[in-house]
């Protein structure tokens, strides 16, 4: 059975009686272990399909079951729930809280699975040296250079243990030095087993994981545009 | 995530706003001190009020005194005896609920004279020994006279310090104070000996005022008297007190009466008899007891009546309720102007935060975490202010009791703190409300968006 599996969903947003399909009748699977980009150029549905992935918002049709739970039906609590143990997010601008330093910063989520506090410590300080970041632990964001930020992020993401990890551009607001140490990262991060959805623009960087799934008008396209998927780099 | 949690991180939000935070909390300081400010001045006017009402006596004292014959019984007014020593012996010994019996015999336009000077008491009274303890008086020099002056109806009196201040002059204007212990006055041409003498009585508000004058005693200009001083209602109780002679019941009854009676024979009637009840709670029964008591020394003849200080306490009550209901409105009022200023911030701050709010609610944080964590920010605000405010109370209690220096000095109760430290967390937890609801529905796509 499929980590992920969405079945027709749709989603649909109503602007001055407009009616806008973001996601159009979209079914896909995620395979547990799999390492995925989603691609397609702006306005082409894949940050809404993102979010609906990571309960961070519901369809208008269809149906989604993540790891056994149906999430269409799901109560806010429930979806707060599903992403504080299941998910892990990865974002564009790092989104790290500004106030907290890195090793608070990591330990957020568990706080919020109520998890108490020296095994808090224990498993921040866990995560921060799987990205390399555990002399880094008592900065604050504004210290880091984007990189770093992306890497502590990217603790933050792996720390409460989830089933996927969805990153949203995470290389899009790096240089392509630092961007390609992360793709790394997330390169040996999917070696060690973890899923991974990697959302971006780029076909290069969708060229580097071994499914792509390409996203036209909110509909998976079903022949691959050579520009888009990476195919046509030489 | 649990409470302490979101306390902690309660107090860096307001650590990292330390001069917002601080303005938003002044009105909540500002509210409670001046809602403890005012409970004490309210508690100290109580206790002044209080203060005269046991000065004469006490809620337990009763007086019965002489009344006019019921219509019903007014063709029997020649049975009708009055108040008689009778009566008080029927008392102690029939009535359990009342503790104490004390006769008072009073002659009327009583002059008191001693060299050129002359004077007229509030009260002439010739009583027990006992009137002591009825009237809470206190001896301060010399004694009261016993039951044996009483016995032999000896001719002795203990004054009040006004009579010493009239007859003899008062500390302030001969600069010592006299104590005519062993000096002789005349009553209405006896003579009586001053065997003791009253502390003097007067209220915490004279007081002060006096203190106050003797601090400023350095006036410049002829002496003079400077007009008639405004006298406040509760020192009326203590002119009265200081205004009292008392000697024994039997010297005014034969030295006293003897000339006013009819064929030389003294008037045995008393003018009234003052009593106290045992228990202030078992004041109606008492009152009970005492009227079969006295329903059956006088023959069924009901031409006597009971007065208590029911309607003074009441009055006090309803006096300190209004004060009290008045200013809580007006202290209240300010808490509330306090908890629009913390909601203001509050909405505000998640205006602010509003990208922080998606970020928490993207890794995790339910909607009721984010809704908890406003309010207990809204709460840790307000129960600063609230302990600062009560903390300030002190200083502005300090302040009033400096501007107003003669008034009665204002107590501060650990009951108004509790009310007020209450009163100001529920104001924090009101005005989170509506910012929490507010963060609590933040849509966490939108507000990830958030610029």
């Amino acid at each position: 059975m499929p980590l992920v599996e969405l079945r027709n969903v749709s989603k649909i947003y109503h602007l001055g009686g407009e009616e806008i399909r973001a996601l159009d009748d979209v079914t896909l699977d995620i395979l547990a272990g799999e390492f995925i980009s989603i691609i397609g150029p702006s306005g082409s549905g894949k940050s809404t399909l993102m979010h609906i992935l990571g309960c961070l918002d519901s369809p208008s049709k269809g149906t989604i079951n993540l790891d056994g739970t149906l999430i269409q039906n799901a109560r806010p609590r429930e979806l707060a729930r599903i992403r504080n143990e299941k998910i892990g997010f990865v974002f564009q601008f790092f989104n790290l809280l500004p106030k907290l330093n890195v090793l608070q910063n990591v330990e957020l989520p568990m706080i919020y699975s109520g998890m108490p506090s020296g095994d808090r410590q224990e498993r921040a300080m866990a995560a921060l040296k799987l990205v390399g970041m555990e002399n880094r632990a008592k900065h604050r964001p504004m210290q880091l250079s984007g990189g770093q930020q992306q890497r502590a992020a990217i603790a933050r993401a792996l720390v409460n243990n989830p089933r996927i990890i969805f990153a949203d551009e995470p290389t899009g607001n790096l240089d392509s030095n630092t961007g390609e140490a992360i793709l790394q990262l997330f390169c040996q991060l999917s070696q060690e087993g973890r899923t991974i959805a990697l959302v971006t623009h780029d076909p290069e960087i969708a060229g580097r994981t071994p499914r792509r799934i390409e996203i036209r008008d909110g509909k998976v396209a079903t022949q691959a545009d050579p520009k888009l998927s990476g195919l046509a780099r030489n | 995530m649990n409470l302490s949690n979101a306390i902690t991180v309660g107090f860096k939000e307001i650590w990292a706003h330390k001069f917002r935070s601080l303005l938003t909390m002044l009105g909540i300081i500002l509210g409670v001190s001046s809602l403890v400010a005012m409970s004490a001045l309210v508690k100290g006017m109580e206790n002044g009020m209080r203060d005269a009402l046991i000065a004469i006596g006490g809620l337990e004292k009763v007086r019965i005194e002489e009344e006019e014959l019921p219509t019903y019984q007014a063709h029997l007014i020649d049975q009708a005896t009055g108040l008689t020593m009778n009566d008080v012996r029927a008392l102690k010994q029939s009535a359990p609920l009342i503790r104490l019996v004390t006769p008072e015999m009073r002659t009327q336009r009583t002059t008191i004279t001693r060299g050129g000077k002359s004077f007229n008491p509030f009260n002439f009274v010739g009583t027990w020994p006992t009137a002591l303890e009825m009237n809470q008086h206190v001896v301060e020099h010399g004694r009261m006279f016993t039951d044996m002056d009483d016995d032999y109806a000896q001719s002795v009196c203990v004054i009040g310090t006004m009579v010493r201040d009239e007859l003899f002059g008062s500390p302030e204007k001969t600069g010592k104070e006299i104590i005519p212990i062993g000096e002789k006055i005349t009553v209405s041409g006896q003579p009586l000996t001053i065997i003791g003498m009253f502390q003097h009585y007067e209220s915490e508000q004279d007081r002060k005022a006096r203190l106050l004058k003797l601090d400023q005693k350095d006036q410049s200009g002829v002496a003079r008297s400077r007009g008639w001083q405004s006298k406040r209602g509760s020192s009326f109780v203590y002119r009265m007190k200081n205004g009292t002679i008392y000697v024994p019941l039997n010297t005014m009854w034969l030295k006293f009466r003897a000339a006013s009676g009819t064929n030389n024979t003294p008037d045995p009637r008393l003018s009234g008899v003052s009593m106290k009840v045992a228990s202030i709670d078992r004041l109606e029964p008492a009152l009970q007891q005492a009227r079969n008591v006295l329903l059956q020394t006088h023959r069924g003849l009901e031409d006597f009546q009971f007065q208590t200080q029911e309607n003074w306490d009441e009055q006090i009550r309803s006096s300190i309720r209004n004060a009290r209901m008045s200013g809580g409105i007006i202290a209240a009022i300010s808490l509330l102007v306090g908890g629009i200023g913390i909601m203001n911030i509050m909405l505000a701050s998640i205006t602010e935060r509003v990208r922080e709010l998606g970020i928490r609610k993207a890794i995790g944080a339910s909607d009721f975490i984010v809704f908890i964590q406003i309010i207990v920010e809204s709460v840790v605000i307000a129960v600063i202010g609230g302990i600062a405010g009560i903390i300030a109370s002190y200083a502005l209690v300090q302040l009033l009791a400096l501007v107003s220096p003669t008034e009665n000095t204002p107590v501060i109760t650990p009951n108004a703190m509790a009310v007020a430290f209450l009163f100001s967390a529920l104001v924090g937890v009101l005005a989170g409300l509506i910012p929490a609801f507010k963060a609590a529905r933040l849509n966490p796509i939108q507000a990830l968006r958030y610029e």
